[in-house]
């Protein structure tokens, strides 16, 4: 089976979290990354090849070394899908200020003006 | 009459599986609580704007529970909870589930908080807190029904052509 990757799946690891942020500083190679994190070698692999596979990290070959080097575009996707939800609140929130207003009105004065 | 809404903001952090809302409002704190739990004013504002939302049962107090519809066209999309706390006029705590999930048990946990502001106003803050960040993330990428339900639409205009 394939499984889809998309970049909420590449976020919701902490150690994924802590590979995108240190190497969004500087590219690393492999074992410099490994050396930073408490867990085993093919544990990072494993999740350099998930961040690679969401498009946040491109692996660079340079002379001998493979050097990951950080592709932060696609997190944007992630503050588009909060906005989509954020507006969605925004419309209905809007939609509650009139109601407050009419409220507000209709207590000031039994007569509702429209 | 104000002219300028009040902003509508959103926390959603990488990784974690909590959302908040936060949104002020230009009325006292007691109207803003009713406005919450009265079902005849809750209709008023929380569908969607294209979207006709039916109340199946809207009982907000301690141990009550809520089963609201949200339909369009065909398709329709309940949404039920439990209430745990009804605290006036500060704070209302139950859970969220959304029927229309493949899998049963996804349930979030929803605290709504008002604070009084100076000036008659209020400062609403809704915090949910879901089981797991794929469901907290599942949330906020759906856009809610909304999405779903355009998504379905998109479908029908498709099978439409497919079929025509």
């Amino acid at each position: 089976m394939q499984t889809r990757r998309d970049v909420f799946q590449a976020i919701a690891d902490p150690t994924r979290r802590g590979i995108i942020q240190l190497i969004a500083k500087e590219s690393m190679n492999l074992n410099s990354i490994a050396e930073q994190f408490d867990v085993s070698r093919p544990a990072i692999s494993q999740h350099i090849k998930i961040l690679t596979e969401c498009g946040l990290i491109i692996i660079k070959q340079k002379g001998r070394e493979r050097f990951c080097e950080a592709s932060l575009a696609p997190l944007s996707e992630v503050a588009q899908w909060a906005e989509q939800y954020r507006r969605q609140w925004a419309e209905r929130f809007d939609a509650l200020d009139h109601l407050l207003a009419d409220l507000q009105k209709k207590k000031k004065s039994p007569r509702r003006k429209k | 009459m104000n002219t300028t809404k009040n902003a509508t903001q959103i926390k959603a952090e990488p990784g974690k599986q909590e959302i908040f809302i936060t949104r002020d409002f230009e009325a006292p704190r007691e109207l803003v609580f009713k406005a919450l739990t009265d079902p005849s004013l809750v209709v008023q504002w929380l569908g969607p704007k294209d979207i006709t939302m039916t109340i199946d049962q809207f009982n907000i107090k301690n141990n009550g529970h809520y089963r609201y519809i949200h339909s369009r066209g065909q398709h329709s999309y309940a949404f039920r909870g439990v209430v745990h706390e009804v605290s006036f006029p500060e704070r209302i705590i139950q859970t969220f589930e959304f029927e229309g999930l493949s899998e049963k048990g996804h349930v979030a946990l929803e605290t709504a908080r008002l604070e009084a502001l100076p000036g008659g106003r209020t400062r609403l803050t809704t915090h949910s807190v879901f089981q797991s960040v794929a469901d907290r993330d599942g949330m906020l990428q759906s856009g809610m029904e909304k999405g779903v339900l355009d998504s379905h639409d998109r479908l029908d205009s498709v099978l439409e052509k497919l079929s025509s």
